[in-house]
């Protein structure tokens, strides 16, 4: 799969003039740190836009960037019921991979990590993308014959992609466990080297400042509550904060899509779930890549505060509730104590739950609908913040054209209609 | 961290439990020429409010056995348990079976009914 290096919205020199510097930091410490400069303003809604999105979360704000920077529509909005980045986008564990294995999910997540190869100079904003590697971790015979098959499909897509076994893993990442007599041995592995981390808030961060700059409206503290129609057409959003005219909707609200199509009386196949993660408080470095685990379900990495950072699965039932059971927690550090003997001791110092959009086939839904000018991003469940860019890419791509592109296509609504699902469920290999 | 009444054994820890989603989705009869767009209804379409949702769940580490549940999806509140086959007691409940959109799906219209005619699914 030989993909073109994706149109970054670059006009000449990254956006904007320097706002953060040694010097600037210690000029405002004289002040207590008390006059420091918005990073985007905080506008009231017009009466029109050519385009409203809804959702202030990185999938949200990315369309927003990309719709004003690759197509030139500067007149629009991204409204948010909380505040930027307060959703999904900072309760995630922030893995970033494209080693899947379907082709329509390896071009869209490849497409993802190109954008953020070149995402800190395109935003003129440091998101820390560290691409200290994605290690997933195989614990029997079977799941490593399974593994090197998904390697070899990985890399006839062009993506980087190895296989390791427990003595090589051991020199890749010291203090993990490879006692073969353990329940879930160490048993081999597969490595994406150019995966990795970013800091999650400065995703968001970037992403608003880069659209503000643009010209595009980010309304913080602004809930949709209907979405006005004429016939078949959208002509407008109600808010809390009044109607906004607009012949263009996206939604890109994550856990609240269902809630949001049901206002348009739009059916998804999609179920809200609470997802949990939590880290430690923080210690030295002693692990710098992020170890993943499909059997006994449970990822790590350690932040760059020295956090260890750790997430698992979903929690069995549907919620809004932004918390979850303590039995999910409790298997995935059990998990993790197991492979990291040497995290028995520490102390748990946050735990959280975001509300994720889970779809049948574990697959996004990047779409138009049946309704003239309304458009949804959802369905990334458990592993969206990954492909940030490349939803925001494609999605402002459909919005400002009407109609998919190939990387989008496949991800219609329509699929379930059809039969012709993407089916990452049990493809994927790992949480994701 | 919820505690489930099982109608059959009583209160336990939620760890016991399997959540197997929504409830009351019939499946359309095979001799029903239903389009895919309904029948995916049946199949994919899912109903996810955020307040009151009717699910199934079954005490798999118990007796096993499915029961229906009137949830809260915020609160997390339990309102209401009650037997497969049958439909909620109480209002709020039955209010919540009656506006879900399902209600007036063709998949549901060609789906069999149930014995005491009230719509329920097996």
């Amino acid at each position: 799969m030989a993909q073109n290096q994706p149109d970054r919205g670059q006009r000449g020199l990254p956006g904007g003039t320097p706002r953060y510097s040694a010097f600037a930091l210690a000029k405002k410490a004289m002040n207590y740190h008390q006059d420091w400069q918005r990073a985007w303003r905080d506008p009231a809604p017009k009466a029109e836009y050519d385009a409203v999105i809804i959702g202030g979360g990185g999938h949200g704000l990315a369309t927003a960037y990309y719709l004003a920077a690759v197509h030139g529509m500067t007149n629009i909005a991204v409204i948010e019921k909380g505040w930027i980045g307060g959703g999904n986008t900072g309760r995630n564990t922030t893995i970033i991979r494209s080693n899947y294995l379907w082709d329509e999910s390896a071009a869209i997540y490849e497409h993802s990590m190109k954008l953020w190869e070149g995402m800190s100079q395109d935003l003129n904003f440091n998101v820390m993308f560290s691409q200290r590697g994605v290690l997933t971790i195989a614990h029997s015979e079977h799941e490593l014959r399974e593994m090197s098959r998904r390697v070899h499909a990985i890399r006839l897509n062009g993506i980087d992609s190895e296989i390791l076994g427990p003595a090589e893993i051991k020199k890749f990442v010291p203090t993990i466990n490879i006692d073969q007599s353990i329940r879930y041995p160490v048993m081999g592995g597969f490595l994406q080297r150019r995966g990795g981390t970013a800091r999650h808030d400065a995703v968001a961060w970037g992403y608003a400042r880069a659209a503000d700059d643009l010209g595009v409206d980010i309304i913080q503290k602004c809930e949709v509550t209907g979405l006005r129609r004429q016939g078949r057409k959208i002509v407008g959003v109600e808010t809390s904060q009044g109607f906004i005219k607009t012949k263009k909707v996206g939604c890109v609200v994550a856990g609240h899509s269902s809630v949001v199509a049901a206002m348009a009386g739009i059916r998804l196949p999609i179920a809200s779930r609470p997802l949990q993660a939590l880290v430690s408080e923080p210690i030295k470095p002693i692990l710098d890549t992020v170890i993943m685990s499909n059997a006994v379900h449970m990822y790590i990495s350690q932040s760059d505060k020295g956090e260890m950072v750790l997430g698992a699965g979903v929690d069995k039932y549907n919620s809004y509730a932004q918390r979850g059971s303590f039995p999910v927690p409790e298997h995935m550090l059990a998990a993790a104590v197991e492979l990291f003997p040497v995290l028995s001791r520490l102390r748990m110092l946050r735990h959280w739950g975001g509300i994720v959009d889970t779809c049948p086939d574990a697959s996004p839904i990047i779409s138009k609908t049946d309704i003239e000018g309304l458009y949804f991003d959802c369905g990334w469940g458990t592993g969206g913040f990954k492909a940030t860019p490349g939803s925001g890419h494609v999605f402002a791509d459909l919005i400002a054209n009407d109609r998919p592109n190939k990387i989008a296509a496949p991800y219609t609504l329509d699929r379930f209609r059809t039969g012709l699902l993407i089916d990452e469920h049990g493809a994927a290999g790992v949480a994701h | 961290m919820l505690i489930i009444t099982c109608p059959f054994c009583g209160p336990r820890d939620e760890a016991e439990f399997a959540c197997g989603g929504e409830a009351h989705i019939a499946r359309p009869l095979a001799e029903n020429k239903i389009s895919d767009a309904h029948f995916a209804d049946y199949l994919f379409m899912r109903d996810n409010p955020k307040g009151l949702f009717l699910e199934r769940w079954r005490h798999s580490a118990g007796c096993r056995r499915w029961f229906n549940v009137a949830r809260d999806t915020v609160s997390h509140e339990i309102i209401e348990i009650y037997p497969m086959g049958s439909l909620p007691k109480k209002a709020s409940p039955k209010a919540a079976y009656k506006a879900s959109w399902r209600r007036d799906t063709a998949a549901e219209k060609a789906a069999v009914r149930s014995p005491n005619k009230a719509g329920g699914s097996k």
